[in-house]
C-alpha cells in the first residue's frame, strides 16, 4: 500500500527541538505563523522582528531573514524595516510584558499610523523569561514572583485588553483575538493571521492578532491545567473574536 | 565643475548633506534646537523618493533606524541632548548588531531639562559609548555649516565601512547660524552596500540574523573582543585641525563652535606676539591623541577650553600622560562665549609658563 504524506512540518520551520518549556504554546503559534507564511508564498521576502523575551529565539524556529528588536520596539523596528524595503513581508511576534508595557508606545503608534506590517502577539498573563513576574495582562488575583498576594485592581490596575485598544486606532486594518486551546480555536487563529497577513499583502493597512496562550512553568501548572485555564479564566476575561477588519466594514 | 554655493543653516547643511549622500530614510521627534532637520526633511525626503517618519519619540525614532539599517539603507535620525539620551538603547543594540546608521545631536544644555542654548556637556556620552555594553560609535564635530555639510555626507560612508553607527556631535551654535556652503554632487544609490549582511529576505540563501545577543560559552567575549578590534581600526579616520600649532608654546585643544571661537582669540593674540596655537579635533572618537603626544613630546603645553565643565580635556591628558598635562578652562552653558571670553584664560596659561 501506498503511504500517503497528510501533515508535514512547514520547510520554513527548522526540525529542531525548541527551547520553549513543556506545555507552552509558543511552538504552535510558531508553526501557523509558518503555514501562513507558506501559503502566501512569502518566505523569500519575508522580513521578521523578534522581540524580547522567551520568543527571542523565534530566529531558531522561523527560518527567515530576522532582526532582533530592544525590548518592546519591535513594531518601531519593523516600522524602519518596512519603510526601507517595502517589498518585504514583515511581520513582528511579542509577548504581553514586551507590547503592552514597555512597548505600549511604538504598538499604539505603528498601528495608528497603519504601517504595513503585522504583529503576532503572544498573550501569556506573565513575563516569562525573567521567571514569572506581573505583567501588564496578569489577571485579577493571578499571583505572581511580584505580586505574590495575586494581582489587586485597586493597587496594581487591571489587565490590559490590546485587541480591544488597538481596534480604536485609525490605521488597523485588522485586529482579532483568538486562543490555541482546542483545535477549533487553533484553525480560527490560522484564519486571523492569514487575514492579518493579507492586510499588509494588500496594503490595506495594520494587522494585529493576540494570541492567548499557556505558560505552564510559571503558572505552576500541569500542561492540561494550564489548557484548561484558556478556556475557564483567559477567554472570559479576554473574549475572543475579530475587533476589526476593515474589509467587512467596507462591505457593510 | 563647482556646485553652486548654498547660504543656509548648519541644520539644514546637515538635511542637505545627507539627502545628497544617499540618505532615504529619516526618523525623528521634534526637540528645540535641531527642528530645521525633521521639517526641511518632510518635503525633500519624500521628494528624493525617499521615507520621512515623525516618531512617537525619540525612543522609536532610533529602532526605526535600527530596522532601515538592518536593511542596509542609508538612513538618518536627529535630536538633542534629552532627546539622545532616549536614543542610547537602540544606539547600543546598533553597535551590539553592527548596523550602519547616523545618529545627530545638536547638543544643548544640560542636566535634564537645561536651556536651549549650546553646550558641549554630551562630550562623554558622545565618545564614551553612551548607552549600556563597552562599545564605541564614530565621533564627528562640525564647527562650521561647511562641515557639517562634509561631515554628515562622509558619516554614511564611515557608517558602512565599519557597520557601525555615526554619531555628528553638533550644538546649537552651528546648528543656528547661516553660513555659504557649498555642496558635492550628489552620491547615486549603490544597491550593493551591505550585500553580504543585509536583510532583504532570504531568497535562496541561507537566513540572516541581526541581532546583539550572544549566550553560547565565549561568543559574546569573541563578539567584544571582534568589535573592540574594530574600534581599533578606527584611528586610521582620525581628523583635527592644526592651527599655528609649529611654534606654539602653548596649544588651545577645543572642539566644534568653541574650537571655532577660539581660533578667533589665538589669531587675535598670534596678531599681538603671543606663541600660541590651536588644535581643533574633528573626529572626538577616535581622538587625535597620537598628533596631540607628538605635540607634547616637541615641549609643547595645554590648555584645554570646551563649553562645559570638563570633559575632553580627560582624554588630552590621556594622550600626553607622562609627559605634560593640560589646563582647563570651562565656559559655562546657558551663556554664548565670545573670542573676547577666551582671551584672559589664554593670556594666564602662556604666563603660567
Amino acid at each position: 500500500m501506498q503511504e500517503q504524506l497528510v501533515f508535514k512540518r512547514p520547510d520554513v520551520l527548522a526540525d529542531v527541538p525548541t527551547h520553549y518549556c513543556p506545555g507552552c504554546q509558543h511552538g504552535v503559534v510558531h508553526r501557523i505563523v509558518a503555514e501562513c507564511l507558506e501559503e502566501f508564498g512569502v518566505v523569500e521576502k519575508t522580513i521578521a522582528v523578534s522581540a524580547i523575551g522567551c520568543s527571542v529565539f523565534l530566529y531558531n524556529y522561523i527560518l527567515v531573514d530576522t532582526v532582533e528588536a530592544p525590548h518592546g520596539r519591535a513594531p518601531a523596528v519593523a516600522t524602519g524595516v518596512k519603510r526601507a524595503r517595502k517589498d518585504a513581508f514583515v511581520f513582528a511576534y511579542q509577548g504581553d510584558g514586551d507590547l503592552a508595557s514597555i512597548g505600549l508606545a511604538e504598538i499604539m503608534h505603528a498601528a495608528n499610523r497603519g504601517e504595513r506590517i503585522s504583529v503576532i502577539f503572544v498573550n501569556n498573563t506573565v513575563y516569562g523569561m525573567t521567571g514569572g513576574q506581573m505583567a501588564p495582562t496578569t489577571m485579577i488575583g493571578q499571583k505572581t514572583t511580584t505580586c505574590p498576594g495575586g494581582r489587586c485592581l485597586e493597587r496594581e490596575g487591571g489587565p490590559m485588553h490590546m485587541a480591544e485598544i488597538i481596534a480604536t486606532l485609525g490605521g488597523v486594518a485588522y485586529c482579532a483575538r483568538t486562543a490555541v486551546n482546542t483545535m477549533k480555536n487553533m484553525a480560527q487563529t490560522k484564519r486571523a493571521i492569514r487575514r492579518a497577513f493579507a492586510t499588509q499583502i494588500n496594503d490595506e493597512g495594520f494587522g494585529f492578532v493576540e494570541i492567548l496562550a499557556t505558560c505552564p512553568t510559571n503558572w505552576k501548572l500541569s500542561s492540561v491545567a494550564s489548557n484548561e485555564r484558556i478556556g475557564k479564566e483567559m477567554i472570559p476575561e479576554f473574549p475572543l473574536g475579530v475587533f476589526k477588519d476593515a474589509a467587512k466594514e467596507d462591505e457593510s | 565643475m563647482s556646485a553652486k554655493r548654498i547660504f543656509i543653516k548648519g541644520n539644514e547643511a546637515i538635511a542637505q548633506g545627507a539627502l545628497d549622500a544617499g540618505c532615504r530614510c529619516y526618523f525623528g521627534y521634534p526637540i528645540t534646537p535641531q527642528n530645521d532637520i525633521p521639517e526641511m526633511l518632510s518635503s525633500a525626503m519624500p521628494a528624493a523618493g525617499g521615507e520621512f517618519v515623525q516618531a512617537e519619540s525619540e525612543v522609536a525614532s532610533a529602532n526605526m533606524l535600527l530596522g532601515a539599517a538592518a536593511c542596509g539603507v542609508r538612513a538618518m535620525t536627529t535630536s538633542s541632548s534629552p532627546g539622545v539620551s532616549l536614543m542610547q538603547e537602540a544606539i547600543s543594540y546598533m553597535a551590539g548588531s553592527e548596523l550602519p546608521g547616523v545618529i545627530v545631536n545638536m547638543n544643548r544644555g544640560g542636566p535634564g531639562l537645561g536651556d536651549i542654548g549650546s553646550s558641549q556637556g554630551d562630550y562623554y556620552q558622545s565618545v564614551k559609548g553612551g548607552g549600556h555594553g563597552d562599545y564605541r560609535t564614530l565621533v564627528l564635530a562640525p564647527a562650521s555649516c561647511q562641515e557639517c555639510y562634509d561631515l554628515t555626507f562622509e558619516a554614511f560612508d564611515l557608517a558602512f565601512k565599519y557597520r557601525n553607527p555615526v554619531l555628528l556631535l553638533g550644538d546649537a551654535i552651528v546648528g543656528q547660524m547661516k553660513e555659504p556652503v557649498t555642496p558635492r554632487p550628489a552620491l547615486p544609490l549603490d544597491p550593493e552596500a551591505g550585500a553580504d549582511w543585509k536583510l532583504t529576505g532570504r531568497g535562496e540563501r541561507a537566513p540572516r540574523i541581526l541581532k546583539s545577543l550572544f549566550l553560547d560559552d565565549g561568543a559574546l567575549a569573541g563578539q567584544n573582543l571582534h568589535l573592540q578590534q574594530k574600534y581599533r581600526s578606527m584611528q586610521a579616520e582620525v581628523r583635527y585641525e592644526a592651527f599655528e600649532t609649529a611654534d606654539a608654546e602653548l596649544i588651545v585643544v577645543a572642539f566644534g563652535s568653541i574650537g571655532r571661537i577660539a581660533k578667533s582669540t589665538v589669531r587675535s593674540l598670534r596678531a599681538q606676539g603671543f606663541k600660541v596655537g590651536l588644535f581643533r579635533p574633528i573626529t572626538l572618537f577616535p581622538f587625535p591623541e597620537a598628533e596631540l603626544r607628538a605635540l607634547a613630546g616637541q615641549g609643547k603645553r595645554f590648555l584645554t577650553i570646551e563649553h562645559n565643565l570638563g570633559q575632553m580635556v580627560d582624554d588630552v591628558r590621556l594622550a600626553v600622560r607622562g609627559l605634560t598635562d593640560s589646563d582647563f578652562f570651562g565656559f559655562l552653558p546657558g551663556n554664548m562665549p565670545t573670542p573676547e571670553d577666551f582671551d584672559a584664560p589664554i593670556r594666564a596659561a602662556v604666563k603660567g609658563a
